[in-house]
């Protein structure tokens, strides 16, 4: 049943995903986005991790992809206007070079991560929240000031006046 | 009955029954709307359609306007996105109906020998689970503005998008004392924690431990929900009816369900969090316990009844509270609707964090 | 009485409690609850007037839909003089006439069609009639109907007021 699961969301957020990058309307591309973040929300449910597929879904469906659709529609260029994309040998590379860090972290994946067996408690609120005061509290902390330095960049460039 | 048998009948017969509260509460919610308007302003409100002769009140409106949408022209615009365009009302339905999936209707029951819990889902993230759902509701929103290729919509659309950004904000942050209180995100832990009492007097419940949280929240929701006096989406005086105005027959009834739906389920979040839930007040599991320490002894299944019934009148009760705000308020400037949400709302759940913190600090010393 | 400069306050400032609009919010809703309430109880405070049953009483100088007046014997007591579709700004008064066969009358009417749709009941054609033929103080509107060809008024309609 797991595995049927996992096979399914698996397919529909690599597929999403692809859809991504080859669809010409950006509202289309969005939409898949949205897509391809619930399966890997979906995902995360599979292994117990309630908590960072909420997160998952609040912080990217709901927070960062909002804010792509709403730059989309605020500029809202007519499709015929859209900017003609060719295969260029960068995207070849780009391609080639995306493929093989798939292949390179799904070897490592296997190494480190899939043989620990069930993950069961780790996605709860209760250790993410643990885990971010206690070990990796620094990081957390640098982060909370790497945020603020954003914001307050925001805040500066939207002040000058021009 | 087998084990698993049972459990996804179980599960089955809680999705009808919720789900049928929800649409049957949308239904009479829109009279409700209507009558209750009509009232409030010295009319008469609807009161001619009829079966058989018989006017019950304007009770048959909803059926006949739900019968009106179902044989309208379902029309498409030459300049909609068609495939989006016919996507947005269900973006819009879907995540509003989702949200009831955490709400405890009533306390753990015993059926067969088992305990069952009247709740879909009790997930472990319960209002995260919310918040993820709500800021989904965006999206119908947006994709109905953008897909109608028309200019009112799509103000419409870019409206309700930056203030439902701006208002999730504020609304998350205001429930974080809820969490701070009760030490849980798990809808039905927070219920059963405000089952207690406050000073011995009190019922220890969500409003009278955060008071400044619930207003805040209570103001976020409205915003999101669209409703007056946050309703600018649709402002009707300048955007015709914003981000549905090409929509017709179905798909426009998919709208209003989903507003209608908002204030059920916000109503239903609502009563969860801060209004105690299902706890019927000074009514323990064997009966009433009144503050001077008096009891009352009263049978399971009456105490059941009751705190079922409790629910759902603050269901009930907050449902009306959205009908009752609209027709009191008027609609704000978008200018207003903006300061409010980060430079009032936004400060004042910060500084609730911070005092609920401090006091919660000093308590426990 | 010359006239006078009337002084309009200024929105004074508000108070700290009122700026912070919950009590204020509270009271309206009262005001709401008040309104619906009473209404509830006691539906003469409603002011909806129930259209086709109920109608409102019109004041008497109401310029209503039209009628011809008759004589004693029951005959139009239009002499077809067209003064009336002369008179008419909107251009809706058809009529046709005919020799009478009273002796005593020249003229009348064999057909008087009003469209009610293009009337915009200016009262010209009353206060052009010579003799006080076509009156509008029926006190009531055109009611609605379904056809266009169902709001042009005949002699018939006209008359049975
Ligand atoms: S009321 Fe005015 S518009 Fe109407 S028929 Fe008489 S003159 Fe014409
Ligand atoms: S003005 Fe009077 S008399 Fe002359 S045609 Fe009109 S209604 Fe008849």
């Amino acid at each position: 049943m797991e595995a049927v699961l996992f096979i399914l969301f698996g397919a529909i957020a690599v597929c999403g995903a692809i859809m991504v990058v080859t669809r010409k309307s950006p509202m289309a591309s969005a939409l898949y986005l949205i897509l391809t973040l619930f399966a890997v929300a979906a995902l995360f449910v599979l292994r117990q991790a309630h908590f960072l597929a909420a997160v998952q879904v609040i912080v990217y469906a709901g927070a960062v992809v909002v804010l792509f659709v709403f730059v989309i529609m605020l500029i809202n260029v007519p499709e015929d206007r859209l900017p003609v994309e060719r295969a260029t040998t960068t995207r070849v590379l780009g391609v080639l070079a995306a493929g093989i860090f798939i292949l390179e972290s799904a070897v490592l994946a296997r190494r480190f991560w899939m043989q620990k067996g069930p993950a069961a408690e780790v996605g709860t609120v209760e250790t993410v929240g643990r885990a971010l005061f206690t070990d990796y509290l620094l990081a957390f902390e640098i982060t909370s000031v790497l945020l603020l330095a954003a914001v307050i960049g925001a805040i500066a460039l939207a002040k000058r006046k021009t | 009955m087998t084990g698993p048998l049972f459990d996804i009948a179980v599960a089955v017969a809680r999705i009808a029954v919720f789900f049928a509260f929800c649409f049957g509460l949308v239904v009479v919610m829109t009279w409700v709307e209507r009558k209750g308007a009509a009232y409030i302003q010295d009319r008469r409100g609807p009161n001619r359609a009829d079966i058989f002769g018989i006017r019950a009140w304007g009770l048959f409106h909803p059926l006949a306007d739900a019968l009106k949408f179902l044989f309208k022209e379902d029309f498409i615009p030459d300049n909609a996105h068609r495939l989006f365009y016919q996507m947005a009302p269900m973006f819009s339905l879907a995540p509003a109906i989702l949200g009831i999936a955490v709400i405890p209707f009533g306390p753990d029951v015993t059926v067969m020998g088992r305990r069952i819990a009247l709740q879909i889902a009790d997930l472990n993230v319960g209002i995260l689970y919310l918040f993820a759902v709500s800021g989904m509701t965006v999206y119908g929103v947006v994709l109905a503005g953008w897909a109608s290729g028309s200019k009112y919509p799509l103000l419409g659309g870019l409206r309700s998008s930056a203030q439902m950004l701006s208002y999730e904000v504020s609304m998350g942050l205001s429930l974080i004392g809820i969490f701070m209180v009760f030490e849980s995100v798990r809808m039905s832990q927070i219920v059963t924690g405000q089952g207690g009492l406050l000073f011995g007097v009190l019922p220890k419940w969500g409003v009278f431990v955060q008071p400044l949280g619930f207003i805040l929240f209570l103001v976020a929701q409205y915003a999101e929900a669209n409703r007056t006096p946050f309703d600018l989406p649709e402002g009707e005086s300048e955007l015709v009816a914003g981000y549905h105005t090409e929509y017709a027959s179905f798909k426009f009834s998919m709208f209003m369900m989903a507003e209608y739906l908002h204030m059920v389920v916000g109503a239903a979040v609502v009563a969860t969090l801060f209004f105690g839930g299902w706890q019927f007040p000074y009514l323990g599991d064997a009966g009433f316990l009144l503050p001077g320490g008096s009891t009352v002894a009263v049978p399971p299944a009456l105490v059941l009844l009751l705190r079922i019934g409790a629910f759902v009148s603050k269901v009930l009760f907050f449902a009306w509270l959205y009908v009752w705000i609209r027709w009191t308020i008027p609609r704000l400037r978008y200018d207003q609707v903006m300061r409010l949400g980060w430079k009032v709302m936004l400060p004042l759940s910060l500084l609730n964090i911070f005092a609920t913190g401090l006091i919660l600090l000093l308590l426990n010393k | 009485m010359t006239i006078g400069v009337i002084k309009v306050a200024r929105p004074r400032k508000m108070s700290f409690p009122e700026s912070l609009y919950l009590v204020e919010i509270v009271k309206g809703l009262g005001v709401t609850m008040g309104h619906m309430l009473s209404n509830i109880v006691r539906q003469e405070g409603i002011k909806t007037i129930e259209y086709p049953e109920v109608r409102r009483e019109m004041p008497p100088r109401f310029r209503g839909r039209h009628r011809l007046m008759k004589r004693e014997d029951g005959t139009p007591r239009c002499v077809a003089c067209y003064c009336c579709a002369t008179a008419c700004p909107a251009k809706c008064i058809t009529i046709v006439a005919g020799e009478s066969p009273d002796p005593g009358v020249e003229k009348y009417p064999v057909r008087f069609d009003i469209d009610m749709l293009r009337c915009v009941f200016c009262g010209m054609c009353v206060e052009a009639c010579p003799c006080d033929a076509i009156r509008m103080d029926t006190g009531w509107f055109t009611p609605p109907d379904d056809t266009r060809e169902k709001l042009i008024f005949t002699i018939d309609t006209l008359l049975e007021k």
